[in-house]
């Protein structure tokens, strides 16, 4: 090696560590600003892409609506490829330029960054996923599952299954599979589907799939031999098109299984199309909606002016859906907490955990949003950072989603003991106290 | 001129003996160390503290770890995912289950029960070498993936399977800062280095070396093929069990088993590769290049791609990012085999004789 390359590759490292302070020294302007973790590569990116562009074409929607009070968004991508540390990494990355919030989206991630919320003072959003036990807001102060958990959608799906048995009374001595991403993801509805199982009597099978989930054969193996009256499906990515593959080789009739809102998308079925035809999915409130203002006004004043992100016949599918219903419930939490603190301000981490907090979101506001008919009023408080649990059951038609349920609620009497229970299993585990009333007022 | 060692006489062992015999790589040591201590703190910011300087000592720990079984004693191991695994999951049984348990103490129980671990899964390394023996530590990582997957007691029987930690002290002193965690680490890893430095200068890692290099004729000079093979396994997966430890306890707080998955092997085996191979500097360099490079790029190729007006999306961002880190690893490996510390042992050599080469 010459001494003309040594001094190049020093060069390269000089610039790439002045590359990294310099990294730092981006200010942000007056803008409120919104880090958005993303992926759009590795074995999640088909379900990853959808959610980005809708999370991000809505924070667009927002500011060419004027933003919240004048306040303005800002925002910045950073690709996680689902990976924690990566994921942690944009987080600390994206925190010091003041973050407002925070949508981890993964479960690995959120389990990382509950652990450091509290210190960074930066509310952990997470819109129908996330860990189940941070509905108890009176412990997990920071986090906030708003709009659902796992137990929610297990709780919705085992009474959609109970409805078409007619009645929970005739699920004793059912089989049901549960095939689950081997992940702290796919793990979350085990609980609340044991809890089900030992008050109805029927079998509960588990069976994992080792992640990414596309090496099934021997769980489908399993479903062959066992032949569950019910599959319910917890797979993410590439795993639920593989297990909707295998279920038609096994010639498992996809009517019997039902997938969570994760599983229920349209690139999970499009490759199976017709294979999938009968293939139900539980949705937390909302479906795929290319009819609702929401999307004509994302047409109208993002993708027609150019500043649309991703393909434009996707807006208004499943996830793309989700995507900016996470948006909106996050910045509706700032404007909540701008209502109090100070209109036209831009809020601290604080301010929007209060806002968040206090999320009232009655039908006329959804209305005025464009989430008409897409979604259910929401409201939170202290005790409850969940705010709702109602979700919807749609099924793949072998083109388009339907939903083929009434709004079902997760059974309080269930999931509250249980969130009770394991939020103060944390509590204990941690050392917590659980906030006073005083506490809540802040 | 600056750096040559002319009239440097040694008149003792002991000053032949020094791990630095050079007066100025003592100087620069120094230095080194004050930078680390006094100057870093000083200057750095969260965020560097955080997702850069943080993960990067954890990872040249792991590599100097990776380095002594891979570098020294030529045992490919696929396997040292998993060996962080069994000092990360160790190191919280000790912790949660046991009132009162030290910090420091947990980490490194921690360490011995991956030390423990990786001598088991280093039995087949007697009978079985090179690719193979890269296949059969493979074993190790899956079998690690399985247990803390599936038996609960691992985790403390948490539904999910993930598990965390915190409130973290050591002698009284909290750990919750950017800075106690990197001053922490910081100082864990200069004695682990340390210690790991004088082990392969003395005469175990000459028995190493001399297995690696050749184990029939290393046998017949009287080394113990086993104990050497056993013993470089077992302090190997000591540190990388520490090293598993840290990157739970302190980067991540809360981790499931993915945390510690195959891509973290081969990420170990990478470092070592392109650090160099058998050599603990070579550790440090080859950590900096794998934490930092792809957040480097992440970063500098928007900035780029923004000087000549091209907005580029992220998805692109990180697709390039992929191909220039693979493209990087083959220029590296083809220009320079031996790897980063290669690179560092020619630029002492030409400073020996600068400003006059032959």
């Amino acid at each position: 090696m010459k001494l003309s390359k040594l001094v190049l590759a020093s060069t390269l490292v000089a610039a790439g560590a002045s590359g990294l302070m310099a990294g730092n020294a981006f200010a942000q302007a007056k803008e409120q600003f919104i880090p958005v973790l993303s992926y759009r590569t590795g074995p999640y990116a088909p379900n990853g892409v959808p959610w980005a562009n809708g999370y991000v074409d809505y924070i667009k929607l927002t500011n060419a609506r004027g933003g919240i009070n004048g306040v303005k968004f800002s925002f910045e991508e950073c690709e996680t490829g689902y990976d924690t540390a990566r994921s942690v990494e944009c987080y600390e990355r994206l925190k010091s330029k003041g973050a407002s919030f925070v949508q981890p989206l993964s479960t690995g991630a959120t389990f990382a960054i509950t652990e450091k919320a509290p210190a960074d003072k930066i509310p952990v959003v997470t819109v129908g996923y996330g860990r189940s036990e941070s509905a108890d807001g009176s412990v997990f102060k920071w986090n906030f599952p708003i709009a659902g958990t796992y137990w929610v959608a297990a709780d919705a799906i085992m009474q959609a299954i109970a409805k078409k048995e007619g009645g929970f009374d005739k699920l004793k001595g059912k089989k049901i599979s549960l095939v689950y991403h081997d992940s702290p993801f796919g793990k979350e509805p085990i609980p609340l589907l044991q809890e089900r199982a030992a008050m109805h009597g029927f079998n509960l099978t588990l069976l994992p799939v080792t992640a990414p989930g596309v090496e099934q054969k021997a769980t489908w193996l399993q479903v062959r031999q066992n032949r569950p009256d019910y599959v319910v499906l917890w797979g993410w990515g590439i795993m639920n098109s593989t297990a909707i593959k295998e279920a038609q080789a096994t010639g498992y009739p996809r009517e019997k299984m039902y997938g969570v809102w994760w599983a229920g998308a349209e690139p999970d079925v499009k490759d199976v199309a017709e294979g999938a035809k009968g293939y139900n999915a539980v949705t937390m409130q909302h479906g795929a909606e290319p009819q609702s203002k929401l999307v004509k006004d994302v047409m109208a004043m993002v993708h027609d002016k150019g500043q649309g992100t991703g393909p434009k016949d996707e807006v208004g599918q499943v996830l793309y859906m989700r995507g900016a219903m996470s948006a909106m419930l996050a910045i509706e939490g700032v404007r909540s907490a701008q209502d109090r603190f100070g209109k036209g301000k831009v809020m601290t981490g604080e301010q929007i955990r209060w806002g968040l907090e206090n999320l009232n979101l009655t039908q006329p506001k959804l209305d005025a949003l464009g989430f008409a008919g897409v979604m259910r009023p929401i409201s939170t408080s202290c005790v409850d950072h969940m705010g709702a649990a109602w979700a919807r059951i749609h099924t793949w038609d072998g083109a388009k989603w339907q939903f083929t349920s009434d709004w079902l609620q997760g059974d309080e009497q269930i999931i509250k003991p249980l969130v009770k229970a394991t939020a103060a299993k944390y509590a204990a585990d941690k050392k917590l106290t659980p906030r006073t009333p005083a506490d809540c007022q802040s | 001129m600056f750096y040559r060692e002319n009239g440097q006489f040694k008149t003792t062992y002991r000053a032949d003996q020094q791990i630095f015999p050079i007066l100025q790589d003592r100087m620069a040591i120094t230095a080194l160390l004050l930078v680390g201590f006094a100057l870093v703190p000083m200057l750095a910011s969260d965020y560097l503290f955080r997702a850069i300087l943080i993960p990067f000592l954890i990872f040249s720990l792991a590599a100097v770890g990776v380095n002594i079984l891979v570098g020294f004693c030529g045992q490919i191991s696929l396997g040292s995912g998993a060996f962080m695994a069994v000092g990360a999951y160790a190191a919280y049984n000790f912790f949660v289950r046991i009132e009162g348990m030290p910090l420091l103490l947990a980490l490194l129980l921690g360490g011995v029960s991956s030390m423990l671990f990786g001598m088991v899964f280093g039995l087949p390394s007697l009978r079985v070498k090179g690719l193979y023996l890269a296949v059969a530590t493979l074993a190790a990582q899956f079998f690690a993936d399985w247990m803390f997957l599936r038996v609960q007691w691992f985790t403390n029987n948490s539904p999910s399977g993930s598990v965390s930690v915190s409130n973290l002290q050591v002698f009284g002193l909290s750990l919750e800062s950017p800075l106690a965690k990197y001053i922490f680490c910081l100082s864990l890893l200069v004695v682990i280095a340390l210690l790991a430095k004088n082990l392969v200068r003395g005469a175990v890692g000459r028995e190493w070396m001399a297995i690696r290099d050749m184990d029939v004729a290393a046998a017949v000079i009287g080394i113990r093929p086993m104990y050497a093979k056993l013993s470089a396994f077992a302090v190997s997966s000591f540190i990388v069990g520490v090293a598993g430890a840290l990157w739970g306890f302190i980067y991540l707080g809360a981790w499931e088993p993915a945390a510690f998955s195959v891509d973290q092997s081969f990420r170990l085996l990478f470092m070592v590769i392109i650090g160099g191979m058998g050599s603990i500097m070579g550790s440090f360099f080859g950590a900096a290049f794998i934490v930092v490079l792809p957040i480097f790029l992440s970063q500098f190729l928007p900035a780029l791609a923004g000087l000549f007006g091209v907005e580029i999306s992220t998805a692109v961002v990180s697709h390039a990012e992929l191909m220039v880190f693979g493209g990087l690893i083959v220029w590296f490996l083809i220009v320079e085999p031996h790897g980063l510390a290669k690179l560092w042992s020619i630029g002492k050599q030409k400073l020996r004789l600068w400003p006059f080469p032959h």
